[in-house]
């Protein structure tokens, strides 16, 4: 492939959509509350809205026929190089809303910076991307700071989810070779220069929710090159099972 | 009030409806009339709620990213129209949560339908096409409907069910079209869902213990059997078009009538589903109830959560 970095580097930045955008998608119906669900699925359409778009413009640099569909869902596990934290499971609601909110915070501080983009497609799909993720990750802060505050169960409970998946975190600033020349090239984003102000916001906003910042420097890493927690297998076999059952088909 | 005031505005208010005149929250209503719009609209709003789980179940396994936006965007309508409906049925002086108190203790039905499992991918399509399709024809003529609230409600659900029913009738074209497996996979989920999407058009009319009353508020403008084969004869020819066989050995064009003629339904299972004794109603239920149980702390902690955002603000205040 001609261009095997830059079709590298928008699987990085669409994997992450995309599995996140499964797990809401497995809350649907099954929220605490009717307005929640249908945020949960709003967000969920949104992120996979957004993997079209990055896909559908992988396939093209590919240029060997291969469609978005396959980008998705024709991989093996260790070729999908979202980060940890987004294939995580809904443990409970504070998980979920964790996971989305430690997320976010990175994901509109990136796309941010990914407008900047000299790759013009890029540049315009994360101007569209950026609208959605600043409601998402309203949607996630203003739940930590209603959980965290709201009830001695609920500020446990979402104290708990920020503990465990705190671990996580690190590894959204890291850098893979593709990125490094994707920077270099002015298409990518230097995540190492987003660090400092992501800890920053993420400590305001939990100390306005009354939950500690955790002060664990142990991270995990590793799914930026594809090595992922024992979590993302049955993700994908849910996932890939129509494609992988009936090879070859159209739907 | 007299007896005789009441009757006086028991006429006015059967006067209005025959003017065709919109009941709106604040009017005067017969309790009666109160109670059966509260019935059968929570009714409508449950099966919207209990009908995203069917459906649900397949949205981490859709076989494309187009496909998956398409059904979650669906599923999310339903969830929209449960939200308008409670909101509408609230208008008649009952809360959402005693609406769903009725539900999880059974009290409340939901449209039987959602009792049937999803079982392959062209369920998704069978739903759309048919189950979707008979709601619509249930539902149209409740634009009309003599109570306000509820037939605006009901003019934009039936804009989104339309799409819908053409989004899964799409999803049929494209397997019947497709692969000897796919063509064999709409078949099964035609063969398993058609008895099932003619039974949601109710009980025969001499068997409907509502329909009279329904009828002169408005709340119904034609019988269930009336509608059931307005179904019929709108959907054989659209099975024909793409070439699968509606699962009825009976099945007839009668010329006489300008309609199809069409087999016994089996009632008894009808009636063992609607009983609670279908494939999915427990464990329908207990989604349901689970997801609301499972909700608690999350719910108490809103509320918390404003009642002190509300004391702070009081505090700045003074």
């Amino acid at each position: 492939m001609k261009n095997e970095n830059l079709y590298n580097y928008i699987l990085g930045i669409a994997d992450n959509s995309l599995i996140l955008g499964q797990r809401m998608g497995e809350l649907c119906g099954h929220g605490p509350t009717l307005e929640t669900d249908i945020a949960c699925t709003n967000i969920s359409l949104d992120l996979f809205g957004q993997v079209r778009s990055y896909f559908q413009y992988a396939a093209k640099i590919a240029g060997d026929g291969r469609t978005e569909d396959d980008i998705a869902m024709l991989r093996k596990e260790r070729e999908y190089k979202n980060v940890l934290l987004a294939e995580q499971p809904n443990t409970n609601f504070a998980y979920t809303i964790a996971r989305h909110f430690l997320f976010d915070v990175y994901h509109f501080s990136f796309l941010n910076e990914l407008q900047k983009s000299s790759d013009l497609t890029l540049s315009a799909i994360a101007n569209k991307c950026i609208k959605e993720v600043s409601y998402h990750e309203r949607f996630s802060s203003d739940w930590v700071k209603r959980l965290g505050d709201g009830t001695e169960e609920s500020n446990q409970k979402m104290q708990e989810a920020i503990n465990d998946l705190w671990t996580y975190t690190d590894e959204l600033f890291h850098q893979t070779e593709a990125d490094k020349v994707m920077v270099e090239d002015g298409v990518g984003v230097d995540v190492t220069k987003l660090k400092d102000n992501y800890y920053k916001s993420v400590g305001e906003l939990l100390n306005k929710a009354r939950l500690n910042t955790p002060e664990s420097k142990w991270f995990q890493k590793g799914g930026k090159i594809g090595i992922h927690t024992e979590h993302l297998g049955y993700l994908l076999a849910d996932l890939q099972y129509m494609q992988r059952t009936y090879p070859n088909m159209e739907w | 009030m007299s007896e005789d005031q009441i009757k006086n505005l028991e006429k006015e208010f059967e006067a209005r409806i025959a003017r065709d005149e919109k009941i709106e929250p604040k009017d005067w209503m017969p309790e009666k009339y109160r109670q059966t719009h509260i019935r059968q609209m929570s009714q409508h709003a449950h099966s919207e709620i209990i009908g995203m789980l069917p459906e649900g179940n397949w949205i981490t396994r859709a076989p494309s990213l187009r496909r998956k936006v398409a059904l979650l965007a669906k599923v999310q309508d339903e969830a929209g129209h449960g939200l308008y409906l409670y909101s509408a049925t609230e208008t008649l002086g009952i809360s959402r949560d005693q609406m769903y108190e009725q539900l999880h203790t059974g009290k409340a039905k939901y449209s039987s339908i959602f009792n049937y499992p999803t079982l392959t991918w062209a369920d998704m399509g069978a739903i759309g096409w048919l189950v979707d399709g008979a709601a619509i024809i249930n539902q149209v003529p409740l634009c009309n409907t003599s109570y306000g609230p509820y037939a605006r409600a009901m003019i934009r659900v039936c804009k989104e069910e339309s799409f819908h029913q053409r989004q899964g009738y799409e999803i049929m074209i494209k397997l019947a079209n497709g692969t000897p497996e796919q063509k064999e996979m709409a078949q099964d989920a035609l063969n398993r869902w058609w008895w099932p999407s003619l039974m949601m058009l109710g009980p025969t009319d001499d068997k409907s213990v509502h329909t009279a009353q329904s009828m002169k508020w408005k709340l119904k403008r034609k019988t269930n059997d009336e509608l059931r084969q307005q179904f019929i004869d709108q959907t054989v020819p659209q099975a024909d078009l793409i070439g699968l066989t509606v699962p009825d050995p009976d099945l007839k064009w009668n010329e006489e009538r300008g309609s199809y003629d069409f087999g016994e339904i089996d009632w008894d299972e009808f009636w063992q589903v609607v009983k609670g004794h279908g494939p999915m109603n427990k464990a329908r239920m207990k989604a349901r109830v689970g997801a609301w149980e499972r909700g608690q702390w999350v719910r108490d902690a809103a509320m918390a959560h404003a009642e002190k955002k509300e004391e702070r603000k009081q505090k700045q205040a003074v």
